[in-house]
């Protein structure tokens, strides 16, 4: 498909100085954008175009821009990392765009993610989450041979879908009640189904919990919008089985 | 189980299982009220009913479905509460419609229009058979040799009278249906019984059921509103 050339295109984008401050929605408008252009391509022609009128340019997270790291993030005319399925906001391109459209760009809304500036959150308490469990203690040595200890195809297949999650936020963003429930599930899941990860299983599901209840994040009420929205496809299937791991943890309590 | 039950899924297994225990009882319900649409005469459903209103373990479970009830509203408005806290600032716009159905949206509005409809139900009916002398009082009826409470009197009397209410309970009925589209399965992810195999089976499972409550229940009142009762 051959790239066309979209005239004008309305931006209203979530402008904020600082944490404290109280943010605003401000109207630009952006000329002569290719459809090839990707999402974040466009903000920087937007960008430059500000920095010429000594204006302040918009904050927004980017970093790899091949949809590998989980650092962009947007709320793109009400969707996490706007309208395509399965991408992150920096694999999106302008050709999903009409000519003179109005695309509404908002930062990620969630209480435990507050807004830094502009279109930018932080997302610390991911972090902190993970910080709670997301890991396997080891004692430091030799590196073991890989086939040492046998793990069925199936686990394998599953532990790495899990384990694709970038931790960008948009199940937490998207989801009705600003749960973190597709996260936390992905993590505990990944490493609950392989050998090194099971040792710990159960006071991981417990701590990673814990975590994300006291940071505030919402209750899953299973509506799926995460899965959904999720740029890595990951599948609700864990969060049943996070429910699964938390309750044996409980009950062996 | 320390902070098991204040714990975010700890507090979705007290919803699926009280939700589970609603659901159960529909079942029975919906099977008793059924007798209404089969024998014209009233002495099946009056049978039943009596059965029901005699019978020492449905005495001993009617307090337990009242605390299943409770229970699944008051931890249905506690986890509403806190999830609409999560999100201090909403956003301007959103797209919902296109990552989640209708329902599994509005659970909680959903499940306070069945409690207004539960309401007027347990005051037309409940009531007037639990306490005859402030409601309406109920005729008697002689099945078998058994003298018993007309209460089929009762309920096609109220069905024949009012066509208000007759679509009020078919309403019901849809209501009660919707929120089981989204609430049978639902229940089953929240206490981890659930992978990308079952949730299709149970997914599947729930619209059967939300199908069987939404037209069984809107049946009865649409069969006397027909002119087909006795």
């Amino acid at each position: 498909m051959a790239d066309t050339i979209l005239k004008e295109l309305t931006l209203k984008i979530w402008r904020q100085k600082d944490a404290k401050s109280k943010g605003e929605f401000k109207e630009y408008k952006v000329h002569n954008i290719s459809t090839g252009t990707s999402f974040l391509e466009m903000l920087d022609i937007l960008n430059e175009q500000l920095v010429e009128q000594n204006q302040e340019p918009v904050a927004f997270d980017h970093d790899c821009r091949e949809g590998i790291c989980g650092t962009c993030s947007l709320f793109i005319d009400g969707r996490a990392h706007g309208p395509d399925d399965d991408v992150t906001t920096c694999q999106l391109h302008m050709r999903r765009f009409k000519e003179g459209a109005t695309i509404t760009i908002e930062p990620w809304r969630c209480g435990a993610f507050p807004v830094i500036k502009d279109l930018i959150v932080d997302r610390k308490a991911y972090d902190k989450i993970l910080q709670a469990g997301g890991y396997v203690s080891v004692s430091t040595g030799g590196v073991p041979d890989a086939n040492a200890i046998p793990i069925s195809n199936d686990n394998a297949e599953e532990a790495m879908d899990a384990a694709a999650c970038i931790g960008c936020g948009a199940c937490a963003a998207t989801c009705k009640n600003s749960s973190a429930m597709l996260f936390v599930a992905a993590k505990v899941s990944q490493l609950a189904l392989l050998p090194q990860g099971k040792v710990e299983a159960a006071r991981r599901a417990k701590a990673m919990v814990a975590k994300m209840d006291e940071l505030g994040f919402g209750n899953c009420t299973n509506t799926g919008a995460c899965e959904m929205e999720c740029p890595k496809s990951i599948s609700i299937a864990h969060i049943a089985r996070l429910n699964r791991e938390f309750l044996k943890a409980k009950l062996k309590d | 189980m320390s902070n098991f039950w204040t714990s975010s899924i700890g507090k979705k297994v007290v919803m699926s299982l009280s939700g589970l225990f609603l659901i159960s009882f529909l079942c029975v319900h919906l099977t008793l009220n059924l007798f209404l649409i089969f024998d014209n005469s009233g002495e099946l459903f009056n049978v039943g009913a009596n059965f029901m209103a005699t019978n020492p373990v449905i005495k001993i479970v009617e307090p337990i479905l009242a605390l299943g009830f409770i229970i699944h509203i008051i931890w249905a408005s506690v986890l509403t509460l806190q999830n609409q806290k999560a999100r201090p600032v909403k956003y301007n716009q959103r797209n919902q419609s296109q990552n989640a159905t209708w329902a599994s949206r509005n659970m909680y509005i959903l499940g306070a229009m069945v409690l207004i409809f539960l309401v007027i139900h347990l005051y037309n009916f409940w009531w007037n058979i639990k306490f005859p002398s402030l409601g309406t009082p109920l005729t008697e009826a002689v099945v078998g040799g058994v003298e018993m409470e007309d209460t089929y009197a009762l309920v096609a009397g109220l069905f024949k009278s009012s066509i208000v209410y007759c679509l009020l309970y078919i309403a019901g009925g849809i209501l009660v249906g919707l929120h089981i589209t989204h609430g049978f399965w639902s229940a089953f992810q929240s206490i981890g019984f659930s992978n990308d195999i079952w949730r299709k089976r149970l997914e599947w499972l729930a619209y059967f059921f939300a199908i069987v409550f939404a037209v069984g229940f809107s049946i009865i009142p649409l069969y006397f509103l027909l002119g087909l009762g006795n």
